[in-house]
């Protein structure tokens, strides 16, 4: 289990996620994407805090922000579909053309 | 076999099992087992964390994305459409972009870890790790922590708004639709628009 494994590990999560994020119709799918990308950027967090850190406490505390993020960003995904289905009864990204340039 | 080399076994086993379901969250025709892929994806990353020492960040990853995934399910079953399965589903856009996206996204930070010279300071005391977390989130880093707090507490008003019934324009299902961009499609004061 070395620093560079964990990061190739981290840099396919996070591309896998890029993947997912740019390709996908369907919002939840989109939204699957944003998760598997914070996925990494907390082992890749985590694995700098345990292996180049030093095991320094605010490493842990930076990935607990993280997970804030993540919560937060989750709940603001599922009230924005919740809103988007009942005004536009929209599921996928196609169908929200008004902004579209 | 040595402790050592479980270790790496165990690593391994939960870095290929991350990276697999992850990539099969993408291509299953189901969105509910997407989504539980997703959360083995999750349970094997907490599993890689807890590896590395941090017992508490692992296991708390593990509880919330099982609830999330949860929710995520539920919410496929609201709104979206063939969420069972029954049918192929293959819904993508700008696929060729995506997948060069992707894979440069993959190679940078890959080669991070040859190319950057990172400090090779392994954590001493791994055992202590969880005391040091909580000593620290309740002690030089509460404002952090607190700030984190308040946002989601924001984050559950805010959110509580947007998915009401009551739209901006009116009550969602009853048709909430926004006014049109022209001005001169608005019907004033209910007289007849102007030509």
């Amino acid at each position: 289990m070395t620093l560079e494994a964990l990061l190739v590990v981290a840099g396919a999560l996070f591309g896998i996620g890029v993947y997912g994020a740019l390709s996908q119709q369907s919002f939840v799918m989109l939204m699957m994407g944003l998760e598997l990308m914070i996925n990494a950027a907390i082992l890749a967090l985590v694995a700098l805090w345990a292996l180049a850190a030093g095991g320094n406490p605010q490493g842990q505390m930076l990935a607990v922000v993280f997970m804030t993020v993540m919560a937060v960003e989750m709940a603001l995904g599922f009230a924005l579909i919740t809103n988007v289905y009942r005004v536009r009864r929209a599921d996928i990204t196609e169908k929200l053309r008004r902004l579209r340039g | 076999m040595s402790e050592e080399r479980l270790v790496d076994v165990l690593f391994w086993v939960f870095a290929i099992g991350s990276v697999v379901t992850g990539y099969r969250v993408f291509r299953t025709d189901s969105m509910v087992r997407a989504a539980f892929y997703l959360l083995a994806s999750f349970a094997a990353v907490g599993g890689i964390l807890v590896l590395l020492g941090a017992e508490f960040l692992g296991m708390v990853l593990i509880l919330m994305m099982a609830g999330e995934m949860l929710v995520m399910a539920i919410v496929m079953v609201m709104f979206m459409m063939n969420p069972a399965g029954l049918n192929p589903m293959w819904m993508v856009h700008q696929h060729r972009i995506a997948v060069a996206a992707g894979v440069v996204a993959f190679l940078a930070i890959a080669s991070l870890g040859f190319l950057v010279d990172f400090p090779d300071q392994p954590n001493a005391r791994p055992e202590l790790a969880t005391e040091q977390l909580g000593i620290e989130l309740l002690g030089d880093s509460m404002l952090v922590f607190q700030t984190a707090g308040v946002a989601l507490l924001s984050t559950m008003a805010g959110v509580v708004v947007l998915a009401s019934r009551r739209g901006r324009y009116g009550i969602a299902d009853e048709g909430s639709e926004e006014p049109p961009l022209q001005p001169d499609e608005v019907d004033l004061l209910g007289e007849e628009a102007t030509p």
